[in-house]
């Protein structure tokens, strides 16, 4: 008996499921989307800069003119010239390569630590929104009272303490761009949680945390895709301010916040070794904002502008 | 009113507060490494007697007992490294520059932002809105320590009209304050002139319109007050990026703030300097954050706490 009747339920659901991925020849929200996405000039200018970027990073170990680490002390911060694109950097270093490398730290750092933030911020809110009450009233008290603390001073402390350890890195800045996304997908499982799907996958004794991960964070993916391209330029600006301070990533590795960071010193004597990486990590943050923007706009077409 | 609300608030404070000092206490101790092994090895004479002196040597509850204690009549403690000063004098000492230098950018912020975020409501879709609005992009792309160098490259290095260290004399002042404060000059400008737009269509407007009332005295007198809101509560968050933005302000260039003292202690262990400056740090949010809260019950007689 139960089990013809979860076979018929499962049928319904697998129907259900169909009916989402859209096969009836209307335009689906992601098809809609992306359409509106193209229209969006900056967007997608900024878009196909960030995929060229990513291609350049996950290629540079092969396109690199040079080895990051050879140093040549003759070309002490020589201009840009047909030999080295970028001019060499103060320990002789191919300027070009270690702007490549750099961004292959700079762009993994963001994504990674964008990735734990988004994984304990989806969590934490589908769980606070979906058990509701008081457990919900609690957590999101919490959150209320980590707002107001300054998590850079955390990570920097933690940062001096703790080695300066990248893997340590990923989760110190993951840690501190949470919140909001626990607050943004609290709130879409709380609208979703009364919906019939959830009810009947309830009704079937599906367990919570099923429900929780199969059932309602898929269906906060939107919000979700959005807000985390607008984190990922502010974890790879708080990794670059880190790496300014001396605080990062540690040599011989270089992020675009070291290379700023060494341009600085020399930036008298020679510009370019301040100019270009500084123009890298500006335009792939300029690209992100346009394209975080595009894309919230193009998902959430009510949504206001501001 | 909202007097209930803001107690509570207070209260909550308390524990939050405790928390952090306790993170942080523990987070440096436990941390390998401790503030006098230097590469020149002290003779463990010495060493103890230092230890000694610092009641380094008795348990860690011990100590963390007495820091507490201490910290109840606000003391925060002998520094490790500066002989013969306490965190107290050296807060004293760096506080009010770091004050200071937040304070001209801060006007700075509202002095632009305003201007050109009014400009641009006033007059929107013409040049006064494109070309500012354009810039704010950049102030909100790019981080202080690339437009810290970028400006002392400009103007100092290349124009020679400013000054590029230091912090005596008001020309010396202009460019760190104005680097700091540009970043909040491109937000406080794009909020402005969002909520100047929003508040344009709505019906107390229109009627100040149909009175005959010049377009100037509506955007002074009648829009100003609803569409400064967002800008309001920008503030409270504003100025916990002021602290950590005057971190790289201070070090790119050389200003003898807590920000500078901060990260120089960080990085020489110096456990009771660090802890000061941090505990300073989140008592300065909070009150911020506080009063951004009460002014907005001022500026906006439909929000009401409960």
């Amino acid at each position: 008996m139960s089990n013809t009747l979860t076979t018929t339920m499962t049928g319904t659901d697998l129907s259900m499921d169909t009916n989402l991925k859209d096969e009836t020849g209307g335009v689906s929200l992601w098809k809609d989307a992306f359409r509106r996405l193209l229209k969006n000039k900056m967007a997608v200018i900024g878009g196909t800069f960030l995929l060229l970027e990513i291609l350049l990073a996950i290629a540079t170990p092969w396109i690199a003119p040079y080895d990051f680490e050879a140093q040549n002390l003759e070309l002490w911060v020589e201009a840009p010239s047909a030999l080295h694109w970028f001019g060499t950097d103060t320990l002789g270093r191919d300027l070009f390569t270690r702007v490549l490398y750099g961004g292959r730290i700079s762009l993994m750092v963001g994504i990674l630590a964008s990735l734990v933030s988004v994984a304990i911020g989806v969590t934490y809110g589908a769980i606070s929104g979906y058990l509701g009450g008081r457990v919900d009233s609690l957590m999101m008290r919490i959150v209320d009272v980590l707002y107001a603390l300054p998590f850079i001073f955390l990570v920097i402390i933690l940062m001096v303490y703790f080695g300066r350890n990248i893997y340590l890195l990923f989760v110190a800045l993951g840690m501190t761009q949470w919140l909001t996304m626990a607050r943004i997908v609290r709130g879409q499982v709380i609208s979703l949680k009364e919906k019939e799907f959830v009810q009947a996958a309830t009704s079937m004794g599906v367990r919570k945390s099923t429900i929780i991960f199969k059932h309602l964070i898929p269906n906060c993916l939107g919000p979700v895709i959005v807000f985390m391209t607008l984190t990922v330029p502010t974890v790879i600006l708080e990794e670059a301010f880190l790496s300014f301070l001396g605080l990062g990533v540690q040599a011989p590795m270089a992020s675009w916040g070291t290379l700023i960071s060494n341009g600085v010193e020399v930036m008298e004597i020679r510009s370019t070794v301040l100019l270009f990486p500084a123009m890298a990590l500006g335009l792939t943050l300029f690209s992100l904002n346009f394209l975080g923007d595009g894309l919230r706009d193009a998902l959430d077409p009510k949504g206001a502008k501001d | 009113m909202g007097l209930g609300y803001l107690i509570k608030r207070v209260l909550t404070m308390v524990p939050v507060f405790f928390a952090v000092v306790t993170l942080v206490f523990f987070t440096i101790r436990f941390a390998p490494g401790g503030p006098f092994d230097e590469e020149r090895r002290v003779p463990p004479e010495i060493l103890e007697n230092l230890n000694k002196k610092y009641h380094l040597d008795e348990p860690l509850y011990q100590q963390y007992f007495r820091y507490l204690g201490a910290l109840a009549h606000f003391d925060l403690g002998p520094s490790f490294k500066h002989s013969n000063r306490t965190v107290n004098e050296i807060i004293a000492e760096a506080f009010p520059i770091s004050f200071e230098l937040g304070t001209y950018a801060l006007i700075w912020a509202l002095i632009i932002g305003l201007l050109a975020g009014g400009l641009a409501a006033y007059k929107p879709n013409s040049l006064f809105d494109y070309v500012p609005m354009s810039i704010s992009i950049a102030g909100i792309c790019l981080p202080t320590f690339v437009i810290g160098p970028l400006s002392i490259l400009l103007f100092g290095l290349w124009m020679e009209w400013l000054p590029v260290a230091g912090w005596d004399d008001w020309p010396s002042k202009v460019l760190p304050s104005l680097t700091l404060g540009f970043a909040y000059a491109a937000y406080v400008s794009r909020l402005t002139r969002g909520g100047l737009m929003e508040i344009r269509n709505q019906d107390f407007i229109r009627t100040a319109r149909a009175k005959g009332l010049k377009e100037s005295t509506i955007l002074i007198k009648h829009s100003l007050r609803g569409g400064l809101l967002p800008v309001v509560s920008y503030l409270g968050p504003a100025f916990a990026g002021l602290l950590s933005g005057a971190l790289v302000t201070e070090t790119i260039f050389n200003i003898p703030g807590l920000g500078r003292f901060f990260i120089q202690s960080a990085l020489n262990r110096d456990y009771t300097v660090v802890m000061g400056t941090a505990l300073l740090y989140f008592t300065l949010i909070f009150v911020c954050n506080f009063i951004v809260d009460v002014l907005y019950v001022v500026l906006d007689p439909r929000v009401r706490y409960e």
